[in-house]
């Protein structure tokens, strides 16, 4: 039993993925053991009608999630009259989270659009994921190279808005920075696995970070899912914290709301 | 069966090169790594004088001795350097246990002035691992592409040489080498992009795709997973993991009488 809190539907903009057709990356979801994956939607980091991609998207996960898809529509503050769509997000779509893709969408952390937006989503009771970013900068579209989320503004940013659960997606930089134990003290932080590295990168995550602040991501299927499944190969981490990171506390970061 | 084409000792605590390798030697264990090839020491020298490179690969012999039939070590060498990386081609894998060599990012491997050492590896059946990269943000002064690489190995069709990372950017570093039937691609060392192995196998053959994961920097988990995870025949992962490397070492393993 796996909840896999970091997935995305539909297509990536430069490439096709063998899995991106839902039906498909379904089954392999299931045939792998996950049991409850959270998905965000490709098309949410580049179009502007993100209504019509969060509406598209609920009904994906509805129609061919086969029970397995949690839809997570994405929010973009710098669009004209984004609250409303936290509002469908939680009113229309019935969502548990939303993503934010602050490097695509062209704010910072320290802006007041996002202070507002972390406010706004309280009253929703919300999920922020926070995509740190998408793919290696080394490796972008040259006409559309996109810098990771700079997260000096992180600790602040959590510091002023302490009722906001908030997971850091795709974190691989963050995780190395010298601010990680500050920021994984906060009650309200979790972090996906989907960038740990190095050899016994789970071994090595959790003692810097809280096993009960990880959460299993896969960032498939722009990645390879078997990479994060292969991560509890690699580190021997016991069952105790096995199940808490592959189910456990996503399961009790959702009743918390 | 499962060989790695590629592994650092970073990653891992350890004083000592040996207790190093026996940390790592854990991990492969529980990925069922069979062997693993090591290149480079510590500290890190991105253009290293010859001294330095001696001492890198000082290192590597000494964690090797250890593993003789386990660990393979792999030279690291300076195309800046040609008669001194000459030398140090004959002291470890002429006349000592090492059966490849590495270039990294000192010297684009397209300069003719590394012809000799290729043509020295190409007599010793010596593997030939040359980093490349493509950032988009652009390359090191001396870092080679996976052009650059296409360029050296139609100078020396008849030796085999690596794509190291395949470029990073695989969609372009295939494509760059694809002509060239001496080059096969090390596909380790990269984030784990969906749809790598199958491009790879579509556009050059299995037989040209060499698994190797980059540890300690990289995990096992994320590059054995380009290989599970792809959509390919079990057949082509058993080559991709280690058929095809073994096959490469084949000629030189026998020569130095290790078993495999």
């Amino acid at each position: 039993m796996i909840t896999d809190i970091n997935i995305n539907l539909s297509q990536w903009p430069f490439r096709r993925l063998p899995l991106d057709e839902t039906s498909k990356f379904v089954a392999r979801l299931q045939q792998n053991g996950i049991t409850q994956a959270w998905a965000g939607s490709f098309d949410g980091v580049l179009h502007r009608d993100v209504a019509e991609v969060n509406a598209r998207l609920a009904a994906e996960c509805r129609l061919h999630g086969e029970g397995v898809l949690i839809p997570s529509g994405t929010v973009n503050p710098m669009l004209p009259d984004w609250r409303d769509d936290v509002r469908r997000c939680h009113e229309q779509h019935g969502m548990r989270s939303i993503r934010i893709n602050p490097n695509y969408h062209g704010y910072k952390l320290d802006d007041p659009v996002c202070d507002q937006l972390f406010q706004h989503v309280v009253t929703h009771k919300l999920i922020v994921q926070l995509v740190l970013k998408m793919e290696d900068v080394r490796t972008h579209f040259p006409l559309m190279m996109v810098p990771t989320v700079d997260m000096t503004s992180l600790p602040d940013l959590i510091q002023r808005h302490p009722d906001v659960r908030l997971i850091l997606m795709n974190n691989y930089s963050t995780l190395r920075s010298e601010t990680l134990s500050k920021i994984a003290q906060k009650e309200n932080v979790y972090f996906d696995i989907s960038h740990a590295e190095q050899v016994g990168a789970l071994e090595k995550m959790t003692n810097s970070v809280p096993y009960t602040k990880l959460l299993f991501g896969s960032h498939a299927p722009f990645f390879y899912l078997e990479a994060a499944l292969l991560k509890f190969k690699e580190s021997e981490l016991g069952e105790t914290m096995t199940h808490a990171i592959q189910f456990g506390n996503a399961e009790r970061l959702l009743n918390e709301q | 069966m499962i060989w790695d084409l590629h592994g650092h000792f970073s990653g891992v605590d350890g004083a000592t090169v040996d207790e190093r390798i026996a940390k790592l030697m854990e991990y492969a264990d529980r990925m069922g790594v069979e062997r693993q090839v090591f290149f480079m020491g510590w500290p890190w020298s991105q253009d290293p004088t010859p001294e330095e490179f001696r001492k890198q690969n000082d290192q590597v012999l000494q964690a090797i001795s250890h593993w003789h039939d386990r660990a393979f070590g792999f030279a690291y060498l300076n195309g800046k350097y040609p008669a001194e990386s000459l030398a140090e081609l004959e002291r470890c894998v002429a006349d000592g246990p090492m059966v490849g060599v590495k270039l990294w990012v000192s010297f684009k491997c397209s300069d003719q002035k590394i012809d000799p050492i290729i043509e020295r590896c190409g007599e010793l059946k010596a593997a030939i691992y040359q980093h490349t990269w493509l950032k988009v943000q652009g390359n090191r002064p001396g870092e080679s592409t996976p052009a650059d690489l296409a360029i050296l190995a139609r100078r020396h069709p008849d030796v085999s040489i690596i794509c190291g990372h395949t470029g990073g950017d695989w969609t372009r570093g295939i494509r760059a080498v694809r002509a060239e039937p001496n080059v096969s691609i090390g596909i380790g060392g990269s984030e784990p992009t969906a749809g790598f192995v199958e491009m790879a196998v579509r556009e050059l053959g299995a037989e040209r795709v060499i698994y190797g994961s980059d540890i300690g920097g990289r995990s096992y988990a994320s590059q054995l997973a380009k290989v599970y995870g792809a959509d390919i025949s079990e057949a082509d992962k058993e080559l991709i993991l280690g058929l095809n490397l073994k096959r490469m070492l084949t000629p030189i393993l026998n020569a130095k009488g290790v078993k495999r």
